[in-house]
């Protein structure tokens, strides 16, 4: 009984949360409403019995909405926490799309034969899942690994301001460099 | 708590943060409505993997959805940046160049 009234309270909040994004009038109040979304989502989560995604969730989710608070500061060149803003385009539509996939959603929800659920969950689901990524699933772990790693690369090549083609033509011969400060041994 | 409600709650947020994503102009409010769908299929996944079949590879599948999170808010920065640095531009609608 306590479970379903919490999973309501939490869905509504998350349902709401989630709405007031594109509802509130400042990108602050946007960032905040997401994250509360994510930690209702993340206590679901955590409802349905899986403790480590669900507290990995709230806690990246969490960490993720402050970054782009800090990122709306430096870059979008207003105070997002008291500057009103309604930037849309295509309102009418969009509003048309999402109401049709909520409504396909549903119909397949509610359409659907779902099976009946097949086996049990692990007495200790965290080390169920730490044991199948270090076995039968190592290859999806080296894979989110690699990602993880390549993202690392790519993002920082796209946000630097200056990389080495930069500073040695695009072909990586120009001695000197081309710094706007020359510095160094011998120079 | 059914499989049903907790799917009736992952295709609203799906759906919202689809109007966001189709909608908005910023490039941060449209990674914003990309999250919010992203979180209605952790939902689903978590709740497809009580109600049908709670063996440890749906939890793998979870951890996927994650990362891809990850990717894409690391990535969107990433690209933000370099936008707003190149054009001084935070808006899709100014960045249309391949548009059509």
């Amino acid at each position: 009984m306590i479970t379903a009234i919490s999973f309501w309270v939490l869905a509504v909040v998350a349902v709401l949360s989630g709405a007031a994004v594109f509802w509130v009038n400042s990108m602050a109040r946007a960032s905040y409403s997401l994250a509360l979304s994510f930690i209702a989502v993340g206590v679901q989560v955590l409802l349905l019995q899986q403790n480590y995604i669900g507290v990995v969730t709230i806690l990246m989710m969490v960490m993720e909405m402050a970054v782009m608070a800090v990122y709306m500061v430096m870059f979008m060149g207003m105070n997002p926490a008291l500057m009103p803003m309604s930037m849309v385009h295509d309102k009418r539509q969009a509003l048309a799309v999402a109401v049709g996939v909520f409504v396909a959603l549903t119909a397949g929800v509610l359409l659907v034969p779902w099976p009946a659920r097949r086996g049990a969950p692990a007495e200790d689901v965290t080390a169920a899942l730490g044991e199948e990524l270090m076995g039968p699933k190592m290859l999806a772990m080296i894979t989110v690994g690699v990602v993880m790693a390549v993202t690392i690369v790519a993002g920082v090549v796209l946000a630097a301001h200056r990389t080495r083609y930069d500073r040695f033509g695009d072909d990586l011969r120009r001695r000197p460099a081309h710094d706007p400060q020359p510095g160094g041994v011998g120079r | 708590m059914t499989l049903q409600t907790v799917l009736l709650v992952a295709a609203a947020l799906f759906s919202v943060g689809l109007y966001g994503a189709l909608s908005q102009q910023v490039v941060v409010m449209v990674m914003m409505g990309l999250e919010l769908m992203l979180n209605g299929l952790i939902l689903a996944a978590a709740g497809f993997w009580w109600f049908l079949a709670p063996d440890p590879s749906g939890q793998v599948l979870l951890l996927v959805i994650i990362a891809a999170m990850t990717v894409e808010m690391a990535m969107g920065f990433a690209v933000a940046t370099l936008l707003h640095r190149v054009r001084r531009v935070d808006m899709t609608d100014m960045a249309a160049d391949l548009s059509g």
